[in-house]
C-alpha cells in the first residue's frame, strides 16, 4: 500500500498504481465507521468547498458525492448544465476557471464526452475528481465495487470476477477491470458480440457472449445496466430478448456458486438485465454498494483535498 | 538523532501502568461505568494494558476503546499529504460514562484538544479524564493530565519516544536528540 497519495486529481484507475488503490481502499474503510455513529461529521475538509459540475443526469452518484462532502464538513454546491450557463454557450473550461475564481479546492465532474475530466483538471488548480467521463471511465463506481467484493470476500487477488452487459459503452466496465486487474483478479467480460468493444482482451480479461461460461466458476458477478438511452443506432437486442438470454434470474444461477456476489451499479432495470427476485435476494449487495460510495468518496475528497496543499498550480496549458 | 537517555526500562513502565490503575480505580472509586479509550497507535496499547491491570486488581472488565485524531488534526491544512487515516473503534456508548483518554506522551496538549472534540462527536461522556505516561511540558494549550507516569523536563530540540513490546518489540522509554 501507497503511504501518502500525491495526485491532485482522481481521473480514473488506469493511471493508478495498484497501491495507490489499496491507500484509497484503506482510507475508505477507516471512513466507513463516521457514517454509522450518532453525529456522522467530521471536521477534515472543514473551510473547503466542493463543486459538484454535472453535465450528465445523475442521482445517486451526485448524491452521494454531496453527503461524503458534507460528511466531511465541505461545503457542498450543485450546479447541473440543464440550470446553468452551459445552456448559454459557456465551454466546460470557461465553466472550470469560473468555478476556480470563486475559490472552490475541489471539482467533481460528470460529462458525457470521454477525456473531459482530464482536460478540465489540466486547465485548474483546483482538484478534479472524475465522476464518469463518457464511455472512459467512472473511477468511484470502481472503487466502490471493488472496496464492497473486498469487504465481502476478505481478499481481491485470485477472485473470479465476471462483468455483465454493455461492455462497450460502459465506463463502469472499463474502471473495474482496470482496477481489478491490477489488485489481481480473473475478469471477464460477457455480452452480446455487438455490446463487446473491439480489442477489449487487450486489457487481460477473458471474453465470452456466453452466460453460462460468464457465471460458471466466478465468485462475483457485476451486471451492468442495459442503457438504452444510448442505442442511437438500434443496435443493442430487444429487452425481453436481452433478458432471455442474459437476464440475471434463480434458474440460470442454479449452475453457478451458492454464494455468488451480485453487484449493480444502479440504476436497476428490474426484468431486463436482472430479475427482481435475485436483486432483492441473499447473494445481492446492490444496496451496501450504494452504503460503501460514501466511504470511497470520502476517502477521495480526503485525498486529493490533502495533495493540493502545497502544490503550485501551473494553469498555462 | 541520537538517544541521550533512558529514562524508564521494561519494569518501571510496568509499575507505572500498575500505580496508574490503582490510581484510576481511587479516583473512580471502582470501575462503575469506567471506560478506556486509547489514541492511535501506542495510547491504544497502553489502553489495553490499564484495562488488563484494572482486571487483576478488581476482578471487572472495563470496555477499551480505540480512537484516531487523523480527522481532528488542527494542523491538516499545513502539512504536504494526507496522514495515512486509521479507524476508530469504540464499541460502546460514551454517553454517561467516565471516560479515561489514555496517550503516551503529553507535549503541546494539541492531540488531545482533537481528541476530545472528536470524542463529544460520539456522545456525552459524563467525564473525560486523561492518563499519559510521560508527560514533558511545553504546553500550548490549557490541558492537563489526571494520571502521569512521569514528569520529565525536555528542551523542545528533543524527542520522547516511548516504545512498548507490541509495536517496537520491547518496552522502555527514552530521550532522543534531533539534529
Amino acid at each position: 500500500m501507497a503511504q501518502v497519495w500525491t495526485r491532485k486529481d482522481l481521473l480514473g484507475l488506469d493511471d493508478l498504481s495498484k497501491e495507490e488503490i489499496e491507500l484509497i481502499l484503506a482510507t475508505a474503510e477507516s471512513f466507513k465507521e463516521v457514517s454509522t455513529r450518532e453525529i456522522k461529521k467530521v471536521p477534515a475538509l472543514r473551510g473547503k468547498t466542493v463543486v459538484n459540475l454535472f453535465y450528465e443526469p445523475s442521482t445517486r452518484t451526485r448524491v452521494s458525492f454531496e453527503i461524503a462532502a458534507k460528511r466531511l464538513s465541505a461545503d457542498v454546491i450543485n450546479i447541473a448544465s440543464e440550470t446553468s450557463s452551459v445552456r448559454k454557450g459557456e465551454t466546460l473550461i470557461d465553466t472550470g476557471r469560473n468555478i476556480e475564481a470563486l475559490k472552490v479546492d475541489i471539482i467533481v465532474v460528470r460529462h458525457n464526452y470521454s477525456g473531459a475530466a482530464a482536460m478540465l483538471a489540466r486547465h485548474v488548480g483546483a482538484s478534479v475528481i472524475n465522476a464518469g467521463d463518457g464511455w472512459h471511465e467512472h473511477p468511484t463506481q470502481a472503487l466502490l465495487d471493488i472496496f464492497t467484493l473486498k469487504e465481502k470476500l476478505g481478499r481481491i487477488s485470485g477472485l473470479n470476477v465476471s462483468i455483465l452487459g454493455d461492455i462497450a459503452h460502459s465506463r463502469v466496465a472499463r474502471s473495474n477491470i482496470w482496477g481489478l486487474t491490477k489488485l489481481g483478479a480473473n475478469v471477464t467480460v460477457c455480452a452480446p458480440k455487438m455490446l463487446i468493444p473491439p480489442g477489449i482482451e487487450e486489457m487481460h480479461v477473458k471474453v465470452t457472449s456466453d452466460i453460462d461460461e460468464a457465471l460458471g466458476n466466478a465468485d462475483a458477478v457485476n451486471v451492468l445496466r442495459m442503457q438504452f438511452e444510448r442505442d442511437e443506432e438500434n443496435a443493442f437486442p430487444k429487452q425481453l430478448e436481452y433478458f432471455k438470454k442474459f437476464g440475471i434470474t434463480k434458474e440460470r444461477l442454479e449452475k453457478a456458486k451458492k454464494d455468488i456476489i451480485i453487484m449493480h451499479p444502479g440504476p436497476l432495470n428490474r426484468g431486463i438485465e436482472i430479475s427482481s427476485e435475485i436483486a432483492d435476494g441473499a447473494n445481492s449487495v446492490i444496496l451496501e454498494q450504494v452504503t460503501n460510495g460514501i466511504a470511497v468518496r470520502m476517502a477521495a475528497l480526503f485525498l486529493v483535498a490533502g495533495a493540493n496543499e502545497n502544490i503550485t498550480h501551473d494553469n498555462t496549458d | 538523532m541520537k538517544e541521550k537517555a533512558k529514562l524508564l526500562d521494561k519494569d518501571a513502565v510496568n509499575r507505572i501502568f500498575m500505580r496508574i490503575a490503582h490510581e484510576i480505580l481511587e479516583k473512580n472509586k471502582g470501575t462503575q461505568s469506567l471506560c478506556l479509550v486509547g489514541i492511535r497507535n501506542r495510547g491504544a496499547y497502553m489502553a489495553k494494558r490499564l484495562s488488563n491491570s484494572i482486571e487483576a486488581i478488581d476482578k471487572a472488565i472495563v470496555p477499551v476503546g480505540i480512537l484516531d485524531i487523523t480527522l481532528y488534526r488542527d494542523d491538516l491544512t499545513l502539512i504536504a499529504q494526507q496522514p495515512l487515516v486509521h479507524k476508530t473503534e469504540i464499541g460502546f456508548d460514551i454517553t454517561d460514562k467516565n471516560i479515561v483518554l489514555v496517550d503516551d506522551v503529553l507535549y503541546t496538549g494539541r492531540t488531545v484538544r482533537a481528541a476530545l472534540d472528536a470524542l463529544v462527536d460520539l456522545g456525552r461522556p459524563k467525564s473525560i479524564q486523561l492518563a499519559v505516561l510521560i508527560d514533558r511540558g511545553h504546553r500550548e494549550l490549557p490541558i492537563r493530565a489526571d494520571y502521569v507516569g512521569k514528569n520529565v523536563p525536555t528542551s523542545q530540540k528533543e524527542t520522547v519516544e516511548v516504545r512498548l513490546t507490541e509495536v517496537d518489540g520491547s518496552d522502555e522509554v527514552v530521550i532522543v536528540e534531533k539534529d
